[in-house]
């Protein structure tokens, strides 16, 4: 478990460089859910190897009935095979997360960030179906799971051994979609799906508590007729061993406490405005700076 | 005239037999939707989704994703209102093959504003990547199955149910993309969808009578509108063009002939017949076809108007109308 504590920070340290030199980014989602995507990709899912080249080509156009170049950004996931798990992040903003977490399995090179948010490129801010690491519209929140949950039912019913993970955040926990998707889990029994819920208790407006309270989720969740485990988001053992719960008739869902400013206490200062980080002054940024090149020295 | 029902009910459990790949999701209106039939023959491939219409169709994006061909039923309004967003994100932009059946267009349902789909074609046409069809008659929904399933992509299929009259031989099934011409003319060429249809064919025969040459073409496909039958037909009457629909006037029908004529400089008259912006309420269909001008009376009137000459045309004269089904294409050479 070192080694995904290892690249949590690397990802927590990436994306905050990538954030200082392009004076903005989605930094406090790097904090919370970095143990949390780090264990998928290295202790949980069963991925092949990546289809995608190491530096992602341009964007192919839309998809359409006579764009035959079009791809989806799942290749990087490895093969759609019977066999294999398959990935689906939900709030698309983590996009920036997911990147620097394939960069550090391995499965894209570092360069590929220089095209983040460049005109004609896949590596865009908000993850498209055609971005890295993304199968699948997730922008307009809460229709992930919905996805996934026809997939799932679809892989279960041919008896595919593959299960299909989704990582979410919690904000998404006030659509009505989420909830429609989750009775539907259990009407149809579908247990061989499994999300991962990053509870950062920060969404864009500030904190959820004071935007649209969600607890109690668990209570919630398990009232639908979910299988709930709890864990700390920063603990990849607990986040491992919540994958290997049986849950038999049930779909999923852990729970992952996290913390927004994980690793970067500085972020503290910005509550409760965390969901979007624009340095306000140059010294502001300095600070992060010298806290880059303090902090993560040697990671 | 010869009057069918259920069609869609017992079509679709035939068709379906030898596709395994083709899936059918209901909203909990599943005899309203006339999929009753399906979820007897086919129970591992009938999916009970519950209220919950916008779950349902990225739910429908999801199988789709995996290799079905999920038919998603219930009733218009609820796919284009309820789940436009997850339309367009889950389904349309992927082009993914869900087809989406529409059930109560227009004032075909006495269960006011609520139920009726007035709207529906103007939405859908505006999100890339989809094809709209729209059954007219019995052998278009018996027909019509084989061009949703074939089309590349989204299909939204603005659907009849219940007691359905045979206005098109059973031997002329449906073409995308192709106006079935129902009468040569040279005076006005009338266009027209859906339920209009049957009245405009009433219509067009006393017409005929008065002496007023009637072009008469009938319209199932909405999206693609690239049809050269149409451009044909709007080049050369003497009068104008009219175009008739169950739908509101903006958006549909009548806003895509406006749109051919435009593009190619087809300097005549047009007039748009169907529901004037507004939305309409509960009550029959006959009340409510003439409360807001979707009778074979109403387009005399508008006829009237355009040629500025009264033909003297009473409700009598239309009702002894007796409409048989006809074989476009011979009919057409016939005249």
């Amino acid at each position: 478990m070192k080694e995904t504590l290892h690249t949590a920070e690397q990802i927590r340290k990436r994306v905050l460089e990538h954030t200082i030199k392009n004076n903005g980014g989605y930094l406090s989602q790097a904090c919370s859910s970095a143990e949390i995507l780090a264990t998928l990709y290295l202790k949980i899912m069963h991925l092949g190897r990546s289809l995608a080249p190491m530096i992602p080509p341009p964007f192919p156009g839309v998809p359409s009935a006579s764009n035959k170049n079009y791809f989806r950004g799942g290749l990087y996931n490895g093969p759609a095979a019977p066999e294999y798990d398959r990935f689906y992040l939900s709030p698309a903003h983590y996009a920036l997360v997911l990147y620097t977490t394939l960069i550090e399995v391995g499965r894209m090179a570092p360069e590929a960030l220089d095209q983040f948010n460049k005109d004609g490129s896949t590596v865009e801010m908000i993850g498209a179906e055609h971005s890295p690491g993304f199968d699948m519209m997730g922008g307009s929140l809460a229709q992930t799971l919905s996805q996934a949950g026809g997939i799932a039912l679809t892989r279960k019913k041919r008896n595919e051994p593959g299960k299909v993970w989704v990582f979410m955040s919690d904000g998404e926990f006030q659509e009505g979609q989420t909830w429609e998707a989750v009775q539907t889990l259990f009407h149809y029994k579908i247990d061989n799906l499994g999300v991962f819920i990053d509870i950062n208790g920060q969404q864009c407006d500030g904190q959820t508590c004071d935007v649209m309270c969600l607890d109690p989720l668990e209570e919630r969740l398990k009232a639908f007729g979910a299988y709930t485990v709890a864990v700390n988001a920063h603990d990849p053992e607990a986040l491992a061993h919540a994958a290997q719960h049986s849950h038999p008739d049930k779909p999923l869902f852990v729970l992952c406490y996290s913390d927004p400013c994980r690793g970067m206490p500085l972020l503290e200062k910005r509550k409760p405005k965390l969901h979007y980080v624009r340095f306000t002054s140059e010294a502001e940024r300095d600070e992060y700076r010298k806290f880059l090149n303090n902090q993560f020295q040697g990671v | 005239m010869q009057i069918l029902s259920k069609i869609h009910n017992r079509n679709l459990v035939s068709w379906a037999e030898n596709r395994p790949d083709v899936v059918v999701l209901s909203a909990d209106l599943t005899s309203s939707t006339e999929i009753n039939g399906f979820q007897s023959a086919y129970p591992d491939r009938f999916f009970s989704m519950g209220v919950a219409e916008q779950n349902m169709l990225s739910f429908a994006a999801g199988m789709a994703k995996e290799g079905f061909v999920p038919m998603v039923h219930t009733f218009a309004v609820f796919i284009y209102r309820q789940a436009l967003n997850q339309i367009n994100s889950s389904i349309a932009y992927s082009n993914l093959p869900v087809k989406m059946f529409g059930f109560l267009p227009g004032i075909t349902t006495p269960g006011g504003a609520t139920h009726q789909a007035i709207e529906d074609v103007a939405v859908m046409r505006s999100i890339p990547n989809m094809t709209i069809f729209e059954t007219g008659d019995a052998t278009e929904i018996e027909t019509i199955m084989d061009a949703v399933y074939e089309t590349n992509g989204p299909v939204y299929i603005r659907m009849l149910r219940g007691e359905v009259p045979r206005l098109f031989d059973k031997e002329d099934p449906f073409i995308p993309n192709k106006a079935r011409i129902l009468s040569k003319g040279t005076d006005i060429t009338l266009i027209t969808s859906g339920i209009c249809t049957e009245e405009a064919m009433r219509a067009s025969a006393v017409l005929g009578s008065k002496g007023v040459s009637v072009e008469h073409l009938h319209v199932s496909t909405h999206k693609p509108f690239t049809d050269p039958r149409i451009l044909e037909a709007v080049s050369k009457p003497k009068y104008g063009v009219i175009t008739m629909e169950n739908h509101t006037i903006i958006g549909g029908l009548g806003t895509e002939v406006a749109e051919v004529m435009a593009e190619n400089g087809i300097g005549k008259k047009l007039k748009r017949i169907g529901l004037n912006d507004t939305y309409a309420h509960g009550g029959s269909r006959h009340y409510l076809m003439r409360k807001y001008g979707l009778d074979s009376m109403a387009l005399i009137t508008g006829i009237e108007e355009f040629i500025e000459t009264s033909l003297n045309i009473s409700e009598e004269d239309l009702a002894n109308i007796r409409i048989e089904a006809v074989h476009s294409s011979a009919k057409a050479e016939a005249l």
